[in-house]
């Protein structure tokens, strides 16, 4: 009828103004804020390469969980927990390393945060407990785990092979930092954008009843995705313990907030079934260089929290809004 | 019509034979037995709560039955889910349509059955052709196959979810209350399309609130009440102060 097709063109006409300005905010973000600091830090060394592919190198363990954490979130979920995923991976890692080597140490990594992502992702698919509850008291929980088993010591990595391949080292000139996030990052795209994994899990959390009755196992997808995000935390704790040589029980503390807003400024709706991968990648990249000009502005620790807090809000009114129509 | 009879001469689609269904100790289902034959539509009539709901529940698989058998093209079938049913042939439009919002039509059309090309990627060229193939041969009108499904009119999104339910059922399309939402309009638009289904030679049961409706479309008639089968009517042959006095109860008899 004529009244509803009008109404119909007038969401859809509402409707393209907010989905462009969803999807590509972030780019437009990153680009205002490259040019603001550039204009304004000229002189504080903002601009030159060291510094720029500081920003990159810096912001490689929180583009890692944000990967992640745009499945976790496409599918409808969330996961709080890589917050502390992130020092238990590493000191895992670390302290195997001490007795056993390289490679039981990465695999203690990776397997304590594929562990974690288990735990979390059977009590979210199968026990159906909200994963927002689920996986801030695994938070809270693995927090204090690596607090008490290392006494809150930090445990130094002195394997050299280990620190170049996740850490220091470069291949071909390109420092291996920057290697795996471009590696996770295609990774993660092709599975998202290009297989029926990434397809399912979008379908999950766009609704997940027409999901199950098109044969889809939610629970499945619900635990996958849990599992990928556990394991690149690992991942992003391996990193980390690389670069720093040393794993402690603050690693990963503060990025929590950073891979939120990263993912959400990227265009991965909270509540699910649309998402970016690239998008995260220059989400996560924007935050690395707000952290970085807001430092080389001379901002004190509690003004960028409050910078930063004020930029997630702005996100996720963005995200909202498009979401409501 | 001679389609009917014609159809009505080759092996049925879809045979139920005395279904009983009870939950607990409430019978909700008992004694219902009822042909489809390949490019027949029959409709399913009855008030709420008559059993309706249930009977689709059966066929599609989510429910099986207490007693009683279920046989398609002429095999006994035994079925526990609807991926079952899936495979079988059965396609079911449901009320609420079962389409994800935020994703594109051929993604829609193709959830949980998305075809691959090498190294499992996802083989989007067929699904979009074969979309569009479907949308224009069913004449659904949507702006394109990369169009959003929210973005969609409640007709345009009834007539993917048909378009779908075409596209893979081989033997049978239920569809529940398929314009209960709709607006004239939309409703003449979707008509259309479900009328359409005959000529595909797949059986059709319809549930449907619209008398209009039902004699429009339909060749028989099954109405329901209270969980017992009153009665098979040939639409040709019955009018609607007879089904309505078989639904309502108030037949002589």
């Amino acid at each position: 009828m004529s009244s509803t097709n009008q109404g119909a063109a007038v969401r859809a006409a509402g409707l393209a103004g907010r989905v462009n300005l969803q999807q590509y905010v972030v780019y437009f973000g990153f680009l205002a804020i490259f040019l603001f600091f550039a204009i304004m830090l000229k002189d504080s060394g903002f601009l030159t390469v060291r510094n720029l592919s500081n920003i990159v190198l810096q912001t490689a363990p929180a583009t890692i969980m944000a990967i992640g954490l745009v499945f976790v979130m496409s599918a409808g979920e969330i996961d709080l927990s890589i917050g502390s995923t992130v020092a238990v991976a590493a000191l895992a890692a670390a302290v195997t390393m001490q007795s056993y080597g390289m490679v039981p140490g990465i695999a203690a990594g990776l397997g304590c945060g594929l562990l974690i992502g288990l735990v979390n992702g059977v009590l979210v698919a199968y026990v159906r407990l909200p994963s927002f509850l689920v996986t801030l008291a695994t938070l809270g929980l693995f927090a204090g785990v690596s607090r008490s088993l290392t006494d809150l010591r930090s445990i130094p990595v002195t394997n050299e092979t280990f620190t170049g391949f996740f850490g220091s080292g470069a291949l071909f000139g390109i420092p291996s930092l920057i290697w795996w996030t471009a590696i996770a990052v295609a990774i993660g795209h092709i599975l998202y954008r290009e297989t029926r994994f990434g397809a399912h899990v979008l379908a999950v959390g766009d609704n997940a009843r027409a999901a199950s009755v098109s044969g889809i196992s939610v629970p499945k997808m619900r635990l996958a995705v849990l599992m990928i995000s556990g394991a690149l935390a690992g991942l992003a704790g391996l990193l980390y313990a690389g670069r720093l040589q040393a794993a402690k029980y603050t690693l990963g503390e503060t990025d929590l907030m950073t891979v939120i807003a990263a993912v959400i400024v990227g265009g991965t709706l909270l509540n699910g079934g649309k998402g970016s991968i690239i998008g995260a990648l220059v989400g996560s990249l924007m935050m690395g260089m707000l952290n970085n000009g807001l430092i080389l502005m001379g901002l004190s620790v509690s003004d960028q929290m409050i910078v930063r807090g004020l930029i997630i809000l702005a996100a996720v009114a963005v995200s909202l809004r498009e979401k409501s129509r | 019509m001679n389609a009917t009879a014609e159809a009505m001469t080759g092996r049925p689609v879809l045979a139920l034979k005395d279904i009983r269904k009870t939950f607990g100790g409430v019978v909700a289902i008992e004694n219902f037995s009822l042909e489809v034959h390949p490019g027949e539509i029959v409709a399913l009539v009855g008030d709420n709560g008559a059993g309706k709901s249930t009977l689709i529940k059966i066929i599609s698989g989510v429910h099986p039955p207490t007693s009683g058998s279920i046989a398609i093209e002429g095999e006994p079938v035994a079925m526990s889910s609807a991926t079952m049913a899936r495979a079988h042939g059965i396609e079911v439009v449901y009320q609420d349509l079962a389409l994800a919002d935020q994703q594109t039509v051929y993604m829609n059309m193709f959830l949980g059955r998305e075809p691959t090309k090498a190294f499992g990627l996802l083989d989007r060229r067929r699904m979009i052709d074969e979309t569009e193939k479907l949308v224009k041969e069913l004449d659904v009108r949507i702006p394109s196959a990369h169009a959003t499904i929210r973005d969609l009119s409640g007709g345009q999104r009834q007539g993917v979810a048909i378009a779908r339910a075409t596209h893979w059922a081989s033997k049978l399309i239920l569809l529940d209350e398929p314009t209960a939402a709709l607006g004239v309009a939309e409703t003449a638009k979707v008509e259309e399309i479900v009328a359409a289904l005959k000529t595909r030679n797949i059986g059709v049961l319809i549930i449907s609130h619209s008398l209009d409706q039902v004699f429009k479309l339909s060749d028989r008639i099954c109405v329901l009440r209270r969980g017992k089968q009153i009665g098979v009517r040939e639409t040709k042959k019955t009018d609607k102060n007879e089904i309505i006095a078989m639904i309502t109860g108030l037949q002589q008899s």
